[in-house]
């Protein structure tokens, strides 16, 4: 008889999802899912509001990256309004998107994954989160929070506060920085980088205990999708969309974020409320949309790239190319990447910190509605993400389409966690360390499912475990 | 010896206090640092009385009257504070927040308004009643400035700042009860509007994020209400003028 193994809910990742295995008849895994179980429906309530105040309403999306969302509202508003932001709004842009960067990947690295990582897949439950990490690590985790800290006051500073901050608009950004506050983050960056380098020295040793995680956490050849320029280095906010396949050949570049739609589809899943966007040229009529799956975020924007194009982070891609190959395929790597997209965000804030176009003497653009249409994108922490809006002619939206990254990393999630239940999960009570290595694939990603988390503590771990006609024949809760 | 004609003598929250005939208790209350909230009134337009957010108890019987449309008397009794009256306001703040359709985190006004303030000061932490969740849509039609119903309060300061002293009457409040709303002209679109002379005078006054300036993001808005008593004082006293015009 076949049966499902339920996770439910899976914790540590920003919002609420489940995970279904099903196992067939003689306790192999058939298949694996990944539900994400709540309905927001922002395409839906923001209709019919003023294209100004999209930003403000979208960043309620997450409280994560909400700078992510304010970027590619603020993007699809320039277009509306057919402006391009004086030079000092996008260097502040810029700025701000660096600083979330560092501050979502301190979160990611330091208190989603570091309980795993540090303390080990098998280690008591327990004690496997951050206030777990604090008692063995203190130091390291006081210099996570305060690298976390300093992304956080960053935003602050630029765009008025920590979380969905009021100061990033269509045609620029609401106020420019002082020279005090310049120099207040400049102040922050020595140890932030000193974190940032330690922490990736102390990842690179860690990770020779897990080999069997890194060949079977989504370890598939796969294409990539992010954020390229002109110059090869790593992009996050101004370049065009690049698509490269699993051998690091180009298949696509100088893509126009606003032709999205010509190349990426987007399939509903009757289980989950999360879409599975893929790239449409990849799957011929009737093929499953499998065929078109693709990553995007940390370890996308790092394959993508010829070089970070900063010192020290360069240096950390070499080594990172030299020990995994030119374009490392296990999700394992995502949090490698996060490492090194740290350091260069925070080598490119110090560049930026020190040009003197950010104090430039006008920082947002005005006008009125001089397109319909308008499609923004921004690197957000967790990889490409599209708004696109439409309006009618007095500026308000009459359709509103957002892809987000997590969503077109579903597909990748859904084969990881596949991957991960046939090395681990043998059968239909499997042991707390194969269940929890399931949700660790999961947060390779770092999917940001929503504005919750659940950062800290313990949540409830029900594994329902059904046959075939869906009636549940055991229950095994971890408490 | 002073002049006591129209002089009056009463007591605010046991205070024995002087008056001039003719003042409301909401001038009397505000000349002596007594704090009454108000949302509907505003110095220098005339007072319509609707919120009922400034109510005080008079006399023995703590009869409740809207401060803004009381005239004071001699020997009267007022009180500005009670549990009755904290009770009242916030379960009018309660109405008006259920009644519309308030997100304050997303307010081209948050921060920066009465309504939001009057909750505040009242320790309105949560609304009781059932939200009304009206489907109401914006007006973008106009050059200058948006009209947000989901935000209007009726609080009529746009009517009778556009009729008093614009003197161009483009605001009015159509429909009863629940159905009551506000319309330009005869009931068309901000946009089509051919008596507004786009001044602004309405924009500034709105104590919500229900009129505001088009281009204006969350937490943007800023009023200058206090315009009105200055645009009124200068007309009376004729300060725009040359010294002997027009006097």
């Amino acid at each position: 008889m076949g049966r499902v193994v339920t996770i439910d809910p899976v914790t540590r990742i920003e919002g609420h999802a489940r995970i279904t295995i099903r196992l067939s008849e003689d306790g192999t895994v058939q298949s694996a899912r990944f539900h994400v179980t709540e309905f927001r429906g922002f395409e839906e309530f923001c209709r019919g509001r003023t294209v100004w105040e999209m930003p403000s309403l979208t960043a309620r999306t997450c409280g994560i990256c909400p700078v992510s969302h304010l970027l590619a509202s603020s993007k699809a508003g320039d277009q509306i309004m057919g402006v391009a932001p004086p030079p000092t709004a996008l260097a502040l842009r810029t700025l701000v998107n660096l600083a979330q960067i560092v501050q979502s990947h301190a979160l990611s690295f330091f208190h989603l994954s570091a309980p795993d990582l540090l303390l080990g897949l098998d280690s008591d439950p327990t004690v496997r989160n951050v206030f777990g990490l604090m008692a063995r690590e203190p130091e390291l985790a006081r210099q996570g929070i305060r690298l976390r800290a300093f992304g956080q006051n960053t935003i602050e500073m630029i765009a008025g506060r920590k979380v969905h901050s009021p100061g990033i608009v269509p045609g620029g950004v609401a106020r420019a920085l002082t020279v005090e506050e310049i120099e207040r983050i400049r102040a922050g960056l020595p140890e932030a980088l000193e974190t940032a380098t330690v922490v990736l020295e102390l990842y690179r040793q860690v990770t020779e205990r897990f080999d069997r995680e890194i060949r079977s956490f989504g370890d598939f050849p796969s294409l990539f999708l992010g954020m390229a320029n002109d110059e090869g280095t790593w992009e996050h906010h101004s370049g065009h969309l690049k698509i490269m396949d699993a051998v690091g050949n180009t298949v696509a570049d100088g893509l126009d974020p606003a032709d999205y739609r010509e190349w990426i589809g987007e399939a509903s899943n009757p289980d989950s409320y999360l879409k599975s966007p893929y790239l449409k040229a990849f799957v011929p009529p009737g093929a499953p949309v499998e065929r078109g799956l693709y990553r995007v975020g940390p370890l996308a924007r790092v394959n993508l790239c010829e070089r970070m194009g900063t010192p020290v982070a360069d240096e950390a891609l070499g080594d990172f190319r030299q020990s995994l190959g030119r374009v490392p395929s296990s999700s394992f790597h995502y949090h490698h990447a996060r490492l090194i997209e740290v350091i260069a965000a925070l080598e490119r804030m110090e560049a930026l910190l020190a040009d003197p176009v950010l104090t430039g003497p006008s920082v947002r653009a005005e006008a009125g509605i001089n397109n319909l249409r308008g499609v923004g994108v921004s690197e957000a922490p967790r990889g490409t993400l599209f708004h696109e809006y439409e309006v009618d002619g007095d500026g308000l939206l009459t359709r509103i389409n957002m892809i987000i990254a997590t969503g077109q990393n579903n597909l990748a999630m859904n084969a990881t966690v596949t991957q991960i239940a046939r090395e681990f999960v043998a059968n239909a009570a499997p042991p707390e360390g194969a269940l929890n290595r399931v949700e660790a694939g999961i947060r390779c990603y770092d999917p940001c499912l929503s504005c919750s988390t659940h950062a800290v503590g313990r949540m409830p771990l029900v594994v329902d475990v059904l046959d075939s006609q869906g009636r549940r024949v055991r229950r095994i809760a971890r408490d | 010896m002073p002049d006591r004609r129209g002089v009056l003598e009463l007591s605010l929250d046991g205070r024995r206090l002087n008056a001039r005939e003719g003042q409301t208790v909401l001038q009397v209350a505000r000349e002596h640092g007594v704090p009454i909230p108000t949302l509907c009134f505003l110095e220098g337009l005339s007072t319509w009385g609707s919120c009922r957010i400034c109510m005080v108890e008079v006399g023995p019987q703590r009869v409740l009257r809207p401060a803004c449309a009381t005239p004071v008397v001699e020997d009267m009794e007022i009180r500005t504070e009670s549990p009755r009256l904290r009770a009242h306001r916030r379960m009018i703040l309660e109405m008006l927040f259920a009644e519309g359709n308030h997100v304050c985190a997303v307010c081209v006004a948050n921060e920066h308004c009465e309504l939001q303030s009057a909750a505040a000061q009242a320790g309105m932490d949560h609304v009781r009643l059932e939200y009304a969740a009206p489907q109401r849509t914006v007006d973008a039609t106009h050059d200058r400035y948006v009209f947000d119903p989901n935000r209007c309060i009726l609080c009529t300061r746009c009517v009778r700042v556009c009729d008093e002293v614009e003197g161009a009457h483009v605001w009015d409040i159509a429909g009863r009860g629940e159905s009551a709303h506000l319309i330009a002209d005869m009931n068309v679109s901000w946009g089509q509007a051919g008596s507004c002379t786009d001044c602004g005078k309405c924009v500034t006054v709105c104590p919500t994020g229900a009129l505001f300036v088009r281009g204006t993001s969350t937490g943007e808005v800023r009023r200058a209400p206090d315009v009105v008593v200055r645009l009124t004082t200068a007309r009376r006293e004729h300060q725009w003028l040359p010294a002997g015009e027009g006097q």
